[in-house]
């Protein structure tokens, strides 16, 4: 209820006593004043305190969800994409057809608590009853001695874990592992390396690629963002079986201590096989050689043909007369001095067993007699500086660009300055080392109508571009010369009939590692393509001291030993890349039909 | 007519609470259910790695060279030779058709054995 501000009897009681009425009404007006202030403050305080409980709510509910976040265990979400666990392995190897090169297979393995452990004696002597190559006695000093974990074994099969578990001691362990397989054993095994452990915990261990393309691609093949998708490879397992068959017969018959092939698409840069022998077990890869003085090549872990640096001989030959082509100097029909031996300062220059090809012979004589002289002449024409241009853009200076670990590490060796008597002897094959892979590089150039293709031990689709190195002209010329070695030169053996097989022998002797040559130690090449008539593969092969002992004669010049065992190579490999014969097959049935 | 309102949203809150309390396990044993399959599924994708490799292994190019060589006798397989290919003039053209009998002949006699060519 209102009280009014001037009271009609206290106003009147002030009249008569004669007081200011006005005194009362502003008495009055103060107490009303206060009522209202003191109404506002406590809404005022109200509101301040509402608002101040919400933001002690807000900011607690929010303290409190964190804090819960923080102190509870990280659980996946429940709905992810299943099999995640799978995807995060490494990825698979396939061929170019997809068929599996190497795959991961899980396994166990085994590891001890012996502060748990029951009966550490007993438990060692059965251990080492399963696994003969572990010592049961200091397996148990291991156990005894107070520490409180043991690695005993990195991998395990189901049998042998079966057989632990039948121990039946409560200090043995087993943790999860991701094992890689290469199921074509021996098969490519230069190209794949192989893996070892990285990071091993009791839950999962790291693999890690320690060779090969494994390592090379290491990132690649553990990426997860890949997806698990397999890594195809331009290799073709067919392939790579049947010439790893063939070189290793050819490389017994002719008592080589190793071998290598490649076999290249010259349009694509692929490489549709590549071996090394010896080769060894990528699932059980030898231990390197520890002995200082073993030579790296005794080691069958050694690429023969990606790190054998050799002196490939003759197989340089064509490189001079191409670029002599090029540069307009000759032609394949140019007679130029052949008559040896040549005298250069106080070097000789002999051809062969001491032959004399001269005085003069035409450029595609030279290549098909494979005359050095012949070569050296063509060679001081083009001058050294150019050659080395020419060398450098077939990529004869740098290391190849394959996908191996091993690639980067085998670098040609060129010699460090280039006098005349070097441009002499580089231009038939000696005094600068390249691999076999350089040399397939360089005849797929040659092969590809000039131009240069990297090459790539991943499967690419269609022809790539590449770089020009000599004019289709030049290639042709030079493509039509290796056909006449192999017609009438020095690679007769190396005809295939039908395939139009093209190609230079190279025999070069080895180096002593205290100078000077051995005269009994070659290394063998033979570097062809074929069908001549439209280049499509190259196919080098080496051959590490073979000899040839047949028809009571020891020969050691690659048209006896490289040769023929790329002509068995061809045979067997250019059916299967559907490569179909050019010549009519003779129709055997029909003439005994005929003549019956 | 305030009671009855009550009553039916005393009502509706129980049936709400119950279908919240059967919501919320039948999602639980989804999510079991969910787990366990995705369990299967890591297991049978690791039993197809397994066969796979298993099939690689078998598959390897020396152990078929092997077996054919083996079984040469029955198989006779012999590695691709250029030799295989052929061409399109060693198929044998389709042998013409025989002319259509016109007019018959009656005709007397044995046929032996020597009579083939006929």
């Amino acid at each position: 209820m209102r009280t009014p501000l001037r009271p009609l009897a206290r106003i009147l009681h002030a009249r008569q006593e004669g007081l200011n009425p006005d005194s009362i009404e502003k008495e009055n007006l103060k107490v009303r004043h206060e009522a209202m202030r003191e109404k506002t403050r406590g809404r005022a305080q109200f509101r301040l305190f509402i608002l101040c409980a919400s933001f002690v709510f807000a900011f607690g509910a929010i303290g409190a969800r964190m804090g819960l976040m923080a102190a509870t265990e990280p659980v996946e979400p429940k709905s992810s994409a299943p099999g995640a666990e799978i995807i995060a392995q490494r990825a698979d190897i396939t061929d170019r057809n997809g068929r599996v090169l190497a795959t991961n297979m899980t396994t166990h393995a085994l590891y001890a608590h012996p502060k748990v452990m029951v009966d550490p004696k007993g438990t060692a002597v059965k251990l080492e009853e399963i696994f003969p190559e572990l010592d049961a006695k200091a397996l148990e000093r291991r156990f005894t001695d107070g520490r409180s974990f043991v690695w005993i074994r990195k991998v395990l099969s189901p049998e042998q874990m079966q057989k632990v578990h039948e121990i039946g001691d409560p200090g043995l362990l087993f943790g999860p592992r991701e094992m890689r397989l290469y199921p074509n054993g021996t098969l490519a095994a230069h190209v794949l390396g192989g893996t070892s452990f990285g990071a091993e915990g009791v839950h999962s261990a790291e693999v890690i690629g320690v060779a090969g393309i494994e390592k090379a691609l290491d990132a690649r093949l553990r990426d997860p963002a890949q997806g698990g998708k397999p890594l195809t490879l331009s290799i073709d397992l067919t392939l790579q079986s049947t010439i790893e068959e063939v070189l290793a017969a050819g490389m017994g018959m002719l008592n080589a201590k190793g071998a290598a092939a490649i076999l290249m698409d010259a349009r694509t840069g692929e490489i549709l096989a590549l071996a090394s022998l010896p080769t060894f077990d990528p699932n059980d890869r030898p231990n390197p050689l520890v002995d200082k003085n073993a030579e790296p090549g005794d080691s069958p872990l050694f690429n023969r043909a990606v790190q054998g640096v050799y002196e490939l001989g003759s197989t340089f030959k064509i490189f001079a007369v191409a670029q002599a082509m090029e540069l307009g100097l000759v032609n394949p029909q140019t007679m130029v001095d052949a008559n040896a031996p040549m005298t250069w300062g106080k070097y000789k220059i002999k051809e062969f067993e001491g032959h004399n090809y001269g005085p003069l012979l035409a450029v595609t004589d030279v290549i098909a007699k494979s005359s050095n002289v012949g070569t050296a002449h063509i060679a001081l024409m083009i001058g050294p500086l150019r050659q080395q241009q020419f060398l450098k853009s077939l990529g004869f200076f740098e290391p190849t660009p394959l996908e191996l670990v091993e690639a980067p590490g085998a670098k040609p060796l060129i010699p460090k300055k280039w006098p005349e008597i070097v441009t002499i002897t580089t231009s038939y094959g000696h005094g600068m080392s390249a691999s076999p892979m350089h040399l397939a590089a360089a005849y797929a150039a040659i092969a590809n109508g000039g131009v240069m293709i990297k090459p790539t031990l991943l499967k690419r689709e269609g022809p790539t571009t590449g770089v020009r190195v000599m004019s289709e002209k030049t290639a042709a010329d030079s493509v039509a010369m290796l056909r006449r070695v192999v017609l009438e030169g020095t690679a007769t053996l190396g005809d295939v009939p039908g395939y139009e097989v093209a190609g230079k022998t190279g025999t070069a002797d080895k180096p002593k590692k205290s100078g000077g040559y051995y005269h009994d130690k070659v290394v063998n090449t033979f570097a062809s393509m074929f069908p001549a008539s439209n280049p499509q593969y190259v196919l080098i092969v080496t051959l590490d001291e073979p000899q040839d002992d047949t028809l009571s004669e020891t020969r050691r010049t690659a048209g006896w030993t490289a040769v023929p065992v790329a002509a068995e190579i061809i045979r067997r490999v250019a059916p299967l890349m559907g490569l179909r014969p050019k010549l009519e097959p003779v129709v055997a049935d029909a003439v005994t039909a005929a003549s019956n | 007519m305030r009671p009855v309102l009550y009553a039916l949203s005393f009502l509706a809150l129980i049936a709400l609470g119950f279908w919240a309390y059967r919501e919320n396990y039948a999602t639980q044993a989804a999510l079991k259910e969910v787990e366990g399959l995705q369990r299967q599924i890591v297991g049978l994708r690791e039993a197809l790695t397994v066969q796979r490799a298993e099939w690689a292994y078998l598959n390897r190019p020396d152990r078929l060279r092997e077996l054919a060589t083996a079984n040469f006798d029955r198989l006779g397989l012999m590695p691709m030779e250029p030799s295989q290919f052929g061409t399109a003039a060693q198929v044998a053209y389709p042998a013409a058709k025989l002319p259509e009998i016109s007019f018959t002949t009656d005709i007397q006699g044995t046929i032996t054995s020597d009579a083939e060519g006929l």
